[in-house]
């Protein structure tokens, strides 16, 4: 799960690393009020209005101002506020800016990155850190990867003194800054783990001319399996970030991620559904979507999976394919029958059961009179999916 | 078998059970002293009193996510064996404590999020479909659960059979690595040929396939799932996310094939693969 920066920031002030503070608004009849309290609570006539989106690249995209004073402040809320923000992450649609962060400006001597993920390979957690700040880290791992330097996190003993020194030796950082630096890594580790987060990433953390450390633009993930141990992480959650027909799946517990193809794909499991995705592209066809309808599919998913994949425009044929293990082909014929007969589908739908009761099933779909293609084999399906995707064909095309 | 009071735990229990394996008894804490199974299996309140009563040496773990990372570090420490868990959606970081806490016992660990292991007309550990599989020399590595089912069901339209079946699950963070069971497929003289079935994400498979180049006499087909999925999203297993480039599929299958893997293109040709370099071998 994402969450927005200034969320970010007050779960960095509640464990101690210092944030440049300010002020969040999704209301431009605030944003004087918002000025003033910034202005006089942290003592500056400079700011930085921020758009509060879930993407990267806000800066290029125009959603991040420099304002020397309150009336170049107040014309950045109103120009931000409520703009469609276009940035390489978020496609050509862009993302509606409903909410500014209003902070102060800061003077910036020199900018450091740092982040905590996990090390698949290694079964570790890795503290990272870089003397090029600012910039993205895909960047620096591409042009001086010698300039990210890695601390890996034995399990259970989080991030020791020494370590942190090591990575703070590592940022060349002198005087006051090297000393509150190994304290504020190991409070930022502790928020990663004590949150169960997927990445803290601090770009940049920024050196101030006045000699203090503050972590100017964080982004905070978190693991969605552990979101029930933190219900007020969980809370955090803003659902007009997501695309509306993940939200509603993930409302039935399907896992659905639209994609930009014409074929529907209904599937039972994550790496089947990726193999049915992969192989109507490679029969010259594009998938619609991907939809993990789990392991105990039965008519109630069915239905629900076809609702959400129908809801996309640019469905023109579906294509289920269900590996019956445990999970019985004929329920799942009746769940199929049954959603067909009741939401009227328009477009063709072709259907692959194997395993568990198979030919029970087959015999179900044909003796069904419902426009049901049927297929043998995983290829046949896709096959004759594509082909209907692209022909619109008469079902009677596909007799025999 | 840890959880095995659960309804999901007492069916696949009793699927264990027809299958032929030998359930010797189940853990629920604070349930010790009654049975389970029809009065079949006796249930213990720890793995260490089921261990020390039964002499088990495998677990199958059916534990809700909230126990789950508690209850197979109860069966790495009371000395069993093997330790599979089924259970999806343990939160990362207790697996990694998890990871680090079984590395320091003697136990293999297979999981979690997974469909554990069948040995055709041996043995299940798991969820796997019995019926699907056939007793036959070659073995199944799988990230995923039905995929793998697919892979075993088009080996069987092949004429082929399987030795043993594995998957190994989605997550980040997994007990038992492709590369390991390598290693143990190649030492094992019921094996002639390894399936491989990898997915987008993380570097599993790229570990495997180098160690399969330099140490394998077995010949290994691949398949990688996720060539169409877009970068940065993940793919319904926790773990299936592109992060950096040498994570997408057409990277790993590159590599597979500079290793000398024969690598599958379409999911439907995983069974003609098998079948065409072990020839008329097979069986």
């Amino acid at each position: 799960m994402k969450i927005h920066e200034y969320q970010a920031n007050e779960l960095l002030k509640r464990y101690g690393v210092p944030i440049p503070g300010g002020t969040t608004i999704g209301d431009l009849a605030q944003a004087e009020a918002a000025i003033e309290q910034v202005a006089s609570e942290l003592d500056t006539e400079q700011f930085v209005i921020k758009a509060q989106v879930h993407t990267g690249g806000r800066g290029k995209g125009g959603g991040v101002k420099f304002s020397p004073n309150r009336a170049s402040a107040l014309e950045n809320i109103r120009n931000i506020l409520g703009m469609v923000l276009v940035t390489h992450q978020t496609g050509a649609e862009g993302k509606l800016v409903k909410k500014v962060m209003i902070t102060p400006a800061l003077d910036i001597k020199q900018e450091f990155y740092a982040a905590i993920t996990l090390d698949r390979a290694t079964g570790m957690d890795v503290f990272m850190v870089s003397s090029e700040g600012g910039v993205e880290i895909e960047e620096i791992a591409k042009t001086s990867p010698e300039k990210i330097v890695k601390q890996a996190i034995v399990p259970g003993f989080g991030l020791r003194p020494f370590q942190a020194r090591r990575l703070v030796a590592a940022l060349g950082l002198e005087g006051q800054a090297a000393k509150q630096a190994p304290g504020i890594f190991q409070k930022l580790y502790q928020l990663y783990r004590e949150l169960d987060c997927s990445i803290v990433e601090i770009n940049p953390l920024v050196l101030t001319g006045q000699g203090d450390l503050v972590a100017l633009d964080a982004k905070i993930n978190f693991d969605d399996n552990a979101l029930y141990l933190h219900p007020d992480v969980a809370e955090m959650r803003d659902l007009d970030e997501e695309d509306p027909a993940e939200v509603e799946a993930g409302k039935y517990n399907l896992n659905y991620i639209k994609l930009d193809g014409t074929v529907g794909c209904m599937v039972n499991g994550a790496g089947l559904a990726m193999s049915t995705m992969d192989i109507i592209k490679q029969v010259g066809g594009s998938p619609a979507n991907f939809l993990d309808v789990g392991g105990g599919a039965n008519v109630e998913t069915v239905k629900n999976g076809f609702r959400i994949i129908l809801a996309d425009e640019n469905v023109k044929a579906v294509l289920i394919n269900i590996f019956g293990g445990i999970v019985r082909c004929d329920r799942i014929a009746n769940g199929i029958i049954e959603a067909v007969k009741e939401l009227d589908l328009k477009v063709p739908v072709v259907v692959r059961l194997e395993g568990t009761n198979a030919g029970v099933a087959k015999d179900l779909l044909a003796n069904s009179g419902v426009s049901i293609i049927s297929a043998d084999s995983f290829e046949d399906a896709a096959n004759k999916v594509v082909k209907a995707a692209k022909t619109r064909l008469n079902y009677g095309d596909f007799s025999g | 078998m840890q959880g095995i009071t659960g309804s999901e735990g007492s069916f696949h229990a009793a699927q264990c059970l027809e299958y032929g394996g030998n359930i010797v008894g189940g853990v629920t804490p604070g349930k010790g002293g009654q049975s389970a199974l029809e009065g079949a299996v006796p249930v213990f309140n720890s793995c260490a009193e089921a261990r020390a009563e039964t002499g088990a040496n495998v677990s199958l773990i059916f534990v809700p996510p909230p126990f789950a990372a508690d209850a197979i570090m109860e069966a790495a420490a009371a000395g069993i064996e093997l330790v599979v868990c089924i259970t999806e959606g343990i939160p990362i970081a207790q697996m990694v404590e998890v990871k680090a806490f079984v590395e320091r016992t003697g136990s293999r660990f297979i999981g979690p999020n997974c469909p554990g292991i069948l040995t055709p007309d041996e043995a299940k550990v798991g969820i796997m479909p019995g019926f699907i599989a056939k007793k036959g020399s070659v073995g199944v590595i799988s990230k995923s659960g039905t995929l793998t089912y697919e892979a075993m069901h088009q080996l069987c339209a092949e004429g082929l059979g399987q030795s043993t079946c594995i998957g190994i699950g989605g997550d980040p963070i997994i007990g038992t690595t492709m590369k390991e069971l390598l290693e143990m497929f190649e030492a094992d003289p019921e094996t002639e040929a390894i399936v491989l079935i990898g997915e987008i994400g993380g570097s599993m498979e790229i570990e495997a396939v180098q160690y399969a180049k330099d140490n394998m006499s077995k010949p290994v087909v691949g398949f990688i799932a996720g060539q169409t999925a877009p970068p940065g999203r993940r793919m319904g297993h926790a773990g299936a996310i592109v992060s950096g480039a040498d994570e997408s599929a057409a990277a790993k299958k590159k590599l597979m094939a500079e290793c000398g893997i024969a690598v599958v293109e379409s999911p439907a040709d995983i069974g003609r693969t098998v079948k065409s370099i072990l020839g008329g071998e097979a069986l």
